[in-house]
């Protein structure tokens, strides 16, 4: 799922501090799971925001919506009626849904109230680590399924550095190195014939180098 | 035991400190009130097991957002008892409302509409 972390609510303060009349806008889809910006999320970022303005003697309106998703428009069409009541619209979905919303109200603020992190997984209730960068090009096929792109902290390809010891990052004792979690799978799989391979240098423009993505299915285009 | 605890306290029942969320605290500050807390089962006695252990988080919670918000974390409390704990049910009322009380009304009180 994508994990996101709220903003503090002084930067979601000064982002509201023009608007009476705020339409606040979740997801039920990653944000909710990673507890950012769900419906629950969405309660609570308003009843704050509700508080915080009493407390100046200030007044706002809320109106508490959350969304199926943010990412399909179809969803984003759902508050159109009501759209235009509202001076600005404060999202707490994923950085894609911020921009979708942005881009079919194009007369609004939209104003961002989390900051998006990364693609990751629930390691226990409350805890959530990334896996995923969307490099484009998977190596898991080669790495014992644990990416290096994502994990190590240099993104090497062919690990580990110097700076692992005991099976810890360098840039954090906490950090798991990501080339000895790799090392261990493979012994596990007995495909350390895999660990003797050179990856060979990594063509990054099927990532981020390569300007925004874009996936085309034409049989399923209307 | 013919006890008695200040009147000011409004009694909120639920079956377990575990079902208060904390919406259900900001909500009460929303409407105007100018402190809370939850009177919850002794540590390690709660019914459902964890209940108490639960509302001492969302509490713990609760206390960042109120600081964030500007009312003070000190508005938010969670005390421990059991049902037999009469005497410690209005002590701890006398407590929490002299403790509110020195902090003052809450400064978003009446001006928020619910």
């Amino acid at each position: 799922m994508i994990v996101a972390n709220r903003k503090t609510l002084e930067e979601i303060l000064t982002m509201l501090k023009p608007y009476k009349k705020i339409l606040l806008l979740g997801c039920n889809e990653c944000v909710t799971v990673c507890a950012t910006g769900g419906e629950r999320e969405v309660g609570v970022l308003a009843s704050e925001i509700k508080l915080s303005r009493a407390k100046e003697g200030q007044e706002i309106e809320v109106r508490e919506q959350t969304l199926e998703r943010q990412c399909d428009h179809e969803y984003i069409d759902q508050v159109r009626p009501f759209v235009g009541d509202y001076e600005a619209i404060l999202s707490i979905a994923c950085g894609a849904g911020i921009q979708y919303v942005a881009e079919k109200y194009r007369n609004k603020v939209v104003l961002p109230g989390v900051n998006t992190t990364f693609l990751g997984v629930t390691l226990e209730q409350g805890v959530w680590s990334e896996r995923c960068q969307g490099c484009g090009e998977c190596v898991l096929h080669l790495t014992g399924g644990v990416c290096p792109i994502a994990r190590c902290a240099k993104s090497l390809l062919n690990g580990p550095c110097g700076g692992s010891s005991n099976g810890k990052c360098e840039v954090d004792k906490e950090l798991e190195c990501a080339w000895q979690l790799i090392v261990d799978r493979l012994k596990e799989l007995n495909q350390m014939d895999k660990y003797e391979e050179i990856i060979p240098i990594k063509d990054w423009t099927t990532s981020r180098d390569g300007g925004p993505r874009k996936r085309i299915r034409e049989d399923l285009r209307l | 035991m013919r006890l008695s605890y200040p009147t000011n306290v409004k009694i909120v029942k639920v079956p377990c400190t575990g079902r208060v969320d904390i919406l259900l605290i900001l909500k009460a500050f929303e409407s105007g009130v100018d402190g809370v807390y939850l009177a919850g089962c002794l540590e390690g006695e709660c019914h459902f097991l964890r209940g108490n252990l639960r509302a001492k988080k969302r509490v713990q919670y609760v206390k960042t957002l109120l600081d964030e918000v500007g009312l003070g974390a000190g508005r938010v409390e969670i005390y421990n008892m059991s049902s037999a704990q009469g005497q410690r049910f209005s002590e701890v009322a006398r407590e929490m409302t002299e403790k509110i009380r020195a902090l003052g009304p809450s400064p978003a009180k009446k001006k928020v509409r619910a």
